[in-house]
């Protein structure tokens, strides 16, 4: 049974497209065939953080509007097998998304994947709201920050009215993944906690992605951060959340940078 | 305990509680407006409609303000009358 999962969060810069890139690697990583869609039209960049820029040859608006066949824009991964990707248009209006469109991609999509996986853009308008159309399932990628939560409650809200299975009177299973955690900043009180943002989304928690380097080390490269650094705490924490999606009961925990002592007292000084 | 101790000898106030009671207070107000209509709007706009029966206004010269309280909230329109008006009310009376 192929699913369909989103990748929003309604504020931009939170992570949706590392999050996409990591969780799609991460589920190709344990055997299951995935691909990750960009509907981010004219500001396309999971190409990039997937390291795939350079062979974009067709995109999702082509395969739309029927310029296009589906195998001919997918585009494989390079290293993993079973990971595929498909681009948004760079060029092209956002018009051009229509919902009888979209519904045929993601139909085909369903029947050749276990996974795909929508990497929604940034917002509330016609890229987002397709985005998350056909979905079974959403992560809304939250940070501990006031405006993020915020945009992740209205995100919420339009998850349970403007997604067909909210019309068809069923639920679209919903995770937060909370994003740039500082458990250290959150423990002396100036970063909302973990349990500040599950209790005011009311929503169950997917996994906790710490504040680190190998993110920003990764997209650099065109690397998902699961296979440029699997042992740091990014990888492990995308790992656990690929796990739980899978259904598996994994304990959930603050992952840290494994940090030496140098190394924190320099950082307690900048700080 | 030790962080809590540090941030009182420093006499610094941690800042996450307070953006969590501002989320809980905003995104209890916003759920509740989801699909409402925008009483705000109506509300001015009515008291704008009746207002203008009897005088004529300069939409440049109405000021509303809203501030949300905890229990209660305040929604202050302020409407600058031309000085006029006291001499037609006379005249009708």
């Amino acid at each position: 049974m192929a699913k369909v999962l989103v990748v929003t969060s309604g504020k931009g810069g939170v992570g949706k497209t590392t999050t996409t890139a990591a969780l799609g690697a991460a589920l190709a990583q344990r055997g299951d065939k995935v691909v990750v869609v960009d509907f981010d039209v004219g500001l396309r960049n999971l190409d990039l953080v997937m390291g795939a820029e350079r062979r974009v040859v067709f995109d999702l608006i082509n395969v739309v509007q029927g310029v296009a066949k589906l195998p001919q824009a997918l585009i494989r991964d390079k290293r993993l097998e079973n990971l595929w990707l498909l681009p948004a248009s760079q060029t092209r209006d956002k018009d051009a998304l229509t919902e009888e469109g979209v519904g045929k991609v993601i139909a085909d999509l369903r029947s050749r994947f276990d996974w795909v996986i929508c990497d929604s853009p940034a917002g509330i308008e016609r890229g987002a709201s397709m985005a998350m159309r056909f979905a079974d399932e959403a992560v809304i990628v939250t940070n501990p920050e006031v405006s993020s939560v915020r945009d992740s409650d209205r995100i919420i809200g339009m998850l349970d009215s403007k997604t067909v299975r909210a019309e068809k009177g069923e639920r679209v299973e919903k995770h937060i993944l909370i994003t740039r955690y500082d458990a250290s900043r959150a423990a002396r009180g100036e970063m909302l906690t973990i349990d500040d943002i599950l209790e005011i989304l009311a929503t169950p928690l997917l996994g906790i992605i710490p504040e680190s380097q190998d993110v920003l080390k990764a997209s650099n490269v065109g690397t998902p951060v699961t296979l440029s650094n699997a042992d740091g705490a990014p990888a492990r924490a995308y790992m656990d959340a690929a796990k739980r999606l899978c259904g598996e009961n994994v304990t959930m925990h603050v992952p840290a940078e494994r940090r030496g002592l140098m190394d924190r007292l320099l950082r307690r000084r900048a700080a | 305990m030790s962080m809590g101790l540090l941030r009182l000898l420093r006499g610094k106030k941690a800042s996450a509680p307070v953006a969590r009671e501002r989320l809980q207070i905003l995104l209890a107000h916003e759920r509740g407006m989801r699909g409402q209509p925008d009483l705000l709007g109506v509300l001015r706009e009515e008291i704008l409609a009746v207002v203008s029966k009897h005088v004529t206004l300069d939409p440049t010269k109405v000021i509303v303000r809203l501030e949300r309280g905890d229990e209660v909230s305040t929604l202050e329109v302020d409407i600058e009358v031309p000085n006029d008006f006291e001499r037609k009310k006379a005249a009708v009376a």
